[in-house]
């Protein structure tokens, strides 16, 4: 008996000492390290570099979008005309596929660094959706988060390399700012207030990547020559990413289509 | 454990970030999956109170030392359990932990039904027979669940798992109804058991086949929802029927 006294007296006081440790929401964190020092680094050689561009196709009959059902939270039902559809997969009139991340995977050279942008990519809440659904950031670029609706939110990226957090923002707050430091592709990031809301990033440690447009195209400008890994990853096939290997000179245009099979 | 399973199937668990309060406060603003969570936090806070209550109680006026014991055990169990769901939020849900939480919630279900049992007619505290085999099976089964449930494994195990499960709960039963059919006491628990268990494969079938026609549907889907926490309670009845009868069994 003495010994479940004890177990009961620690627990108790393991609760106690928990209590008052709320933590308020903060408007600003930063888990990740500072923006990486651009000295040094290259940038795309946009005159000389090669140019990628392609389109990623659907390949069958798309399915029907379907529809959100955000009835649980009247301020999300009110921001929009019509019922909001999922964004998981839209396939536009001639099968283009939007949202697709495509990416350089491997081929550039090891020792080079890549200089990261000063300037944040900025993802808004609004609606109860994330805008842009898939977002492309470099590691150690700002990222950063806007709550534009007249309700709470939380921030809750599920990377499995980097830190995650979990960010609460409710309507008004103060813009929430993050950096991801390792590369990581494609990370997804959740509401757990409205958990029909995702979003996309693909963390990439160097400038050569793109989500493609409404139409399915997508352009990487500035590549150096050489041989390279070019990748595409979708959420509606998370586990499938597809890779194609290329080459490029210098000036060079060229394509690289991809298909992803309904 | 329904307020848990609706928290899991409504992707809830961090919907309130901060842990002991609520958003910073004792009521969080009463929204979206928040309303999960936060029922989660105060029916916990009721079972941690009612739990200690009974506790108290049988300390007062319980004869039996096992049974103080057994109440005293589950009184840690639920302490714990709060414990691990505030580590849970401050530690941004690991797999781990939240297998930890789901199981723990087995072992608490489990405790209070052992002391029910010690109040209906119970004797000695030992379990045993094909009853005890049957609910370390289920509870093994429990955990492996909760581990697919949390992302942490594929669904085979699980599946392999209820085969095992199965087997053991239809065994434990029959065996019992074979042998004491005409015994007043024993044929309930094993009647009970025997019922929960088809109810739970019918649940475990529905359960994944909803969630497999779903898979690219905007989750949470009602149908969803409901069939896996039907799944995971049913479960959880299982145990219990199985602890009631490794616990009325005679040797």
């Amino acid at each position: 008996m003495k010994k479940i006294w004890i177990t009961v007296g620690v627990a108790c006081a393991l609760t106690l000492a928990g209590c008052g440790g709320g933590e308020k929401p903060a408007a600003k964190s930063d888990a990740g390290t500072a923006p990486a020092a651009n000295a040094g680094a290259a940038t795309p050689d946009l005159d000389n570099g090669a140019t990628i561009t392609g389109k990623v196709t659907f390949d069958g009959t798309p399915p029907a979008m379907k529809t959100l059902d955000m009835s649980a939270v009247p301020a999300c039902t009110a921001a929009h005309k019509t019922p909001a559809k999922s964004e998981e997969l839209i396939v536009g009139a001639d099968k283009g596929v939007k949202n697709a991340f495509v990416w350089i995977k491997s081929g550039l050279p090891a020792d080079k660094t890549w200089a990261v942008p000063t300037t944040a990519v900025t993802i808004t809440q609004e609606g109860c959706m994330y805008s842009p659904h898939v977002i492309g950031i470099m590691a150690g670029q700002n990222l950063d988060v806007k709550n534009g609706d007249p309700t709470n939110h939380n921030i809750h990226p599920m990377p499995k390399i980097n830190s995650d957090f979990n960010q609460s923002q409710p309507p008004g707050a103060p813009d929430f700012e993050h950096v991801f430091p390792r590369e990581e592709v494609l990370m997804t990031v959740k509401c757990n207030i409205h958990p029909w809301m995702r979003a996309y990033i693909g963390v990439v440690s160097h400038p050569f990547y793109a989500v493609t447009g409404d139409d399915g195209t997508y352009t990487i400008k500035g590549l150096p020559p050489g041989t390279y890994t070019i990748e595409v990853v979708h959420e509606h096939w998370l586990d499938a990413p597809q890779d194609q290997q290329i080459t490029v000179g210098a000036k060079d245009s060229k394509t690289q289509d991809f298909t992803l099979k309904g | 454990m329904t307020a848990g399973g609706l928290v899991t199937s409504n992707d809830a668990a961090l919907a309130a970030p901060d842990w002991p309060l609520n958003w910073g406060r004792l009521v969080p603003p009463l929204e979206g999956s928040i309303r999960f969570e936060f029922a989660h936090r105060v029916l916990a806070l009721l079972v941690a109170l009612l739990t200690t209550a009974l506790a108290l109680s049988m300390q007062a006026r319980e004869p039996r030392r096992w049974m103080r014991q057994l109440a005293w055990w589950a009184v840690a169990a639920v302490l714990a359990q709060a414990l691990l769901g505030g580590a849970m939020v401050k530690l941004i849900d690991p797999k781990s932990l939240a297998i930890a939480h789901a199981s723990l919630a087995e072992i608490c279900f489990a405790l209070t039904v052992a002391i029910v049992a010690g109040c209906y007619g119970v004797t000695e505290p030992r379990p045993r027979g094909s009853g005890a085999f049957a609910a370390v099976t289920l509870f093994a089964q429990a955990v492996l669940g909760a581990a697919v449930r949390h992302g942490a494994i594929g669904i085979v195990p699980h599946i392999c798992g209820a085969v095992i499960a199965t087997g053991a709960a239809m065994w434990a039963s029959l065996a019992i109804l074979v042998r004491h059919l005409d015994d007043g006491k024993m044929p309930r628990p094993a009647l009970t058991l025997l019922g929960f268990t088809a109810l739970q494969i019918f649940s475990g079938i529905a359960a994944y086949s909803v969630r497999a026609a779903a898979v690219h549907d905007p989750q949470p889907m009602p149908l969803t929802v409901w069939t896996t926490v039907a799944h995971v309670v049913i479960g959880a009845l299982t145990l219990g029927a199985a602890i009631w009868l490794a616990m009325t069994e005679e040797g």
